[in-house]
């Protein structure tokens, strides 16, 4: 640094080029920084969405256990076979009559000190903003309310069409949201900063309203109840989560029977109606399409138009969209289900189809070959091909009733004695029909746009397709549209457009992960459908962290789970990690553990990338993995436990147990029996060839019925393995809690 | 560290962008790519990796079959290397000719953007919500500097 009394000019020359190097100098170390960071979020982003997608994966191979269990379990009793039976079996299609039962809320009493708000109908615009207050200041609405809203959607709903037409000629602004998962600080954020809709001020929802977040029924409620009070300019598109079986497992069901302990299963039952009336998607000016999920290279939207909406209850029936022509009869045989008649919800892929070949020729290569259009089937081909598919979909259906005792003549009931052959055209027409219509619901709700040209089955979420810019192309040009809107996939920015913006993607449930792990985002289109995006972090604490602060924390919850993930896997990792060390040293390359870990989780993810925070490193290149898994294993649990293979098995399958008790609990009250427990258990171990004896869930079971009255609370269970845990961990093994009472329920070993 | 063991690291990093599964990554990208294998670049060093790598009619897109040999050799011949603590340091107290120990928010600004390779105004405010102490508007450089390097492991 120059001194005061040589030449200024010199000195002065020389202190900008250093100036100007150590500006230089800073700015690189600092982007440099800055670029770690960035790739930190990457991956903090790719954990998340893998394991997300990997839960989806999940429910798909659940379904496969439902399978299995038709085609091999027989059960031994009565009473096993009283227990498939409601496993099985799903609640016939309600009837209007039945719908009036249960929307029934006349004869519910709102006690006196109820401070919550109230409704009247015809609801007014005041009620529906003084639901967002209430909700607002955390009250709850009565379930009376709850219910005469629900009727009242329903009576509402039933009149629309399929695709909902919105005209900018009447509300100057259309504001176009996105998924909301139960998220109520989003919406209330959305109408705080965007405004309340209004006559001037048109909104669409673009699905997914409830599960993942804590306040799903409040959503429904402020969204239903708009709705009702601005027909016109208020509209909602179904989303995949609108369906009661994605419910199960995501988190909605549980809400409702928690929230409304009395009146739930009555809301249940009317929303899973009021769920398939919901529109399958909206138009904007004849030009801007919104819906859901995406497109297919099948989407034919006069189908969509017409089809009967109603009819698709669930499209976790008919999601699976494998490359074969198995899929092709279990959705045949699915459709039986919306027929009236009690029958099992979920059909077997049968193991062994008839060797007379199906002529699925053409109808196979039409879904095998996505990026071909061939129409669906020229009529005659179509209904010899049902015909065919349905006779060999009946013989499958009466063999697994026979295996799994089911009384046989619930096949007979299907084929109507005296049935003419104009009607048996007319049922193999609509069946056809309902095939055909599921699947155009189907790519709609669970479709995600890809860069590459072309359309392929979307395996990572097991349902809808991935499409392409020419897909979307295709569409836009043959029903003259301009652009697509749609949700479904968190974005950390709350949108993104792709398809040379021909698809736009809009999520607005922020911080949807984690605190901090993305924005939310709605659009707006005026007459001039320009789409202006509005971003938002509905979470103060947010905005006060800095960007490094922010990767910090969601990266640490990420990678919490994704430590809890590797301790599920333990026994196997410990396999593959032995298999790389061939010598018995204890010790495997870095490297060696990428692969191993990636060969066992399945979720591909940069895991040299991830390394350094996964893994302690004292020496250089290895890693003594035992100690490693270890160290896991003390994270996730409190002390070391003989029965640690049980319970890292019960982690690895938590959230499927969980879906299987909600399915068995089929009146909602939140318990199963330790029976059922038991048999659950039998079964799902069976399938998942878990070696875990029956003494060992015998004596789970046990220690979980705390007050030993033969019934399990589903909540507890799911904590229970890690209180088993804490009570173990005060004295030895020997003192894990054994039962002490001789009142045996059922646990015959 | 053997090539297998690089290209291994190499793959790793460049698959967390490329988002098709094309073995393509957005040439926008690769800067991140490349300065989290380790590497410390300059904007105009990075622009010169760039043209390396790219094809010959650029097309937005940078093929992992040219990255992996090009980033290969830079990490063999361990080029761009990282800028250790006490350069750093000194680098901040040449704009602090004063010696007071602080860059007024004012100062950061005007070196940062007019300065070196100028950043952007969003590098601008990323770098000032974490190094600016809002009480005094400034930046103790040396305890900065500290709070990031501990970030960094």
């Amino acid at each position: 640094m120059g001194s005061g009394t040589s030449t200024q000019h010199h000195f002065a020359f020389q202190n900008a080029e250093k100036a100007f190097k150590a500006a230089a100098l800073i700015q690189r170390w600092y982007r440099r920084y800055t670029a770690r960071l960035e790739m930190r979020r990457h991956c903090t982003w790719r954990i998340f969405q893998s394991i997300e997608y990997a839960g989806q994966q999940d429910q798909v191979k659940l379904h496969d256990f439902f399978s299995y269990l038709v085609d091999h379990f027989t059960p031994s009793s009565n009473h096993e076979r009283d227990f498939l039976d409601r496993m099985f079996t799903e609640d016939r299609f309600p009837q209007d009559s039945e719908m009036e039962k249960f929307g029934d809320y006349e004869s519910i009493e709102v006690p006196d000190n109820y401070t919550g708000p109230r409704l009247s109908f015809p609801l007014l615009p005041d009620h529906a903003t003084a639901l967002v207050e209430a909700f607002r200041l955390k009250q709850q609405l009565h379930a009376r309310y709850v219910l005469n809203l629900l009727h009242e959607t329903r009576k509402h709903l039933i009149q629309l069409p399929n695709i909902n037409r919105v005209s900018t000629c009447y509300s100057e602004e259309i504001t176009v949201c996105g998924d909301l998962h139960g998220q109520l600080d989003d919406l209330i954020f959305i109408f705080h900063k965007n405004g309340l809709p209004s006559p001037e001020r048109a909104y669409v929802f673009n699905g997914d309203f409830v599960d993942r977040g804590k306040d799903s029924v409040e959503i429904l409620m402020v969204l239903f109840a708009f709705m009702l009070v601005y027909p016109k300019e208020f509209h909602l598109n179904r989303g995949n989560h609108e369906d009661h079986l994605v419910n199960l497992r995501y988190g909605f069901t549980k809400e409702v029977m928690h929230k409304y302990k009395t009146h739930g299963k009555k809301i249940l039952k009317i929303l899973k109606d009021v769920f398939c009336w919901l529109p399958l998607a909206t138009l904007v000016d004849e030009k801007v399409l919104i819906l859901h999920g995406g497109v297919s290279d099948m989407t034919d939207l006069e189908l969509l138009a017409k089809l009967d909406r109603h009819k698709i209850v669930s499209t976790m029936r008919h999601k699976t969209r494998k490359e074969n022509g198995k899929q092709v009869k279990k959705e045949e045989a699915n459709q039986k289900s919306s027929a009236g008649r009690p029958t099992p919800w979920f059909l077997p892929q049968s193991r062994s189809l008839p060797a007379s070949p199906l002529r699925l020729g053409s109808l196979q290569a039409h879904r095998a070959g996505r990026s071909s259009s061939i129409p669906c089937g020229a009529p005659r081909d179509a209904k010899e091909l049902a015909r065919q598919v349905r006779r060999s979909v009946d013989l499958e259906l009466d063999r697994c009733r026979q295996q799994a005792g089911f009384p046989v003549s619930w096949g007979k009931e299907e084929a109507s004695p005296g049935v003419t052959a104009d009607s048996e055209a007319g049922n193999l027409r609509e069946r056809d029909e309902t095939i055909s219509w599921s699947l155009q619901v189907v790519d709609i709700l669970w479709s995600d746009p890809m860069a590459q040209e072309g359309c392929k089955a979307n395996t990572v979420r097991g349902g809808g397709c991935y499409f392409g810019p020419n897909v979307t192309e295709r569409l836009l040009q043959k029903y003259n549209l301009q652009f697509l809107i749609r949700s479904h996939e968190c974005k950390p920015e709350g949108y993104e457009f792709c398809h040379s913006r021909k698809v736009l993607t809009i999520f607005s449930a922020s911080n949807y992960y984690e605190v901090g792990s993305n924005r939310g985002a709605y659009v707006k289109l005026g007459p001039a459908l320009t789409p202006y995006i509005v971003q938002y972090q509905a979470n103060k604490v947010t905005h006060m962290l800095t960007m490094r602060q922010r990767i910090s924390r969601v990266e640490e919850s990420a990678l919490r789970a994704l430590r809890e993930k590797l301790f599920a896997h333990s026994s196997d990792l410990l396999g593959e990690f032995k298999k790389h060390d061939a010598d018995k040293t204890g010790l495997i390359t870095f490297s060696d553990w990428a692969e191993a870990v990636e060969s066992v989780l399945h979720l591909g993810l940069p895991w040299r990338m991830l390394r350094p925070q996964l893994v302690n490193s004292s020496t250089d290149n290895t890693l003594e993995y035992k100690s490693w898994l270890e160290d896991l294993a003390k994270e996730q649990l409190n002390r070391e436990n003989i029965q640690s293979s049980l319970l890292e098995t019960l982690y690895r399958n938590r959230s499927n147990l969980e879906t299987i008790f909600r399915i068995i609990d089929s009146d909602h009250s939140g318990f199963i029996s330790l029976d059922e427990f038991r048999h659950t258990w039998k079964l799902f171990s069976s399938h998942m060839n878990i070696n875990i004896t029956d003494d060992c869930i015998c004596d789970l079971a046990r220690s979980i019925d705390f007050n030993k009255d033969g019934h399990i609370d589903i909540n507890e269970f799911l904590e229970a393995f890690r209180l088993v845990e804490q009570s173990c961990s005060e004295g030895n093994a020997s003192d894990c809690p054994q039962t002490t009472n001789t009142n045996d329920n059922g646990c015959t070993h | 560290i053997t090539v297998a063991e690089f290209h291994k690291k190499i793959k790793d990093a460049f698959e967390v962008f490329d988002h098709e599964a094309n073995n393509t990554v957005d040439v926008r990208e690769i800067g991140t790519i490349i300065r989290s294998l380790g590497c410390c670049p300059s904007e105009g060093e990075l622009h010169d990796l760039i043209a390396e790598v790219e094809e010959e009619e650029p097309t937005g897109y940078i093929r992992f079959e040219k990255f992996l040999p090009v980033m290969t050799e830079v990490l063999l011949e361990r080029r761009y290397r990282p800028i250790p603590e006490d350069i750093l340091l000194r680098a901040f107290e040449v704009l602090d000719p004063s010696k007071r120990g602080f860059l007024l928010k004012e100062e950061l600004i005007k070196y940062m953007t007019e300065e070196g390779e100028p950043f952007s105004q969003e590098e601008m405010e990323e770098m000032l919500s974490a190094a600016i102490d809002p009480e005094s508007n400034s930046v103790h450089y040396k305890d900065y500097i500290a709070m990031m390097v501990i970030d960094e492991s």
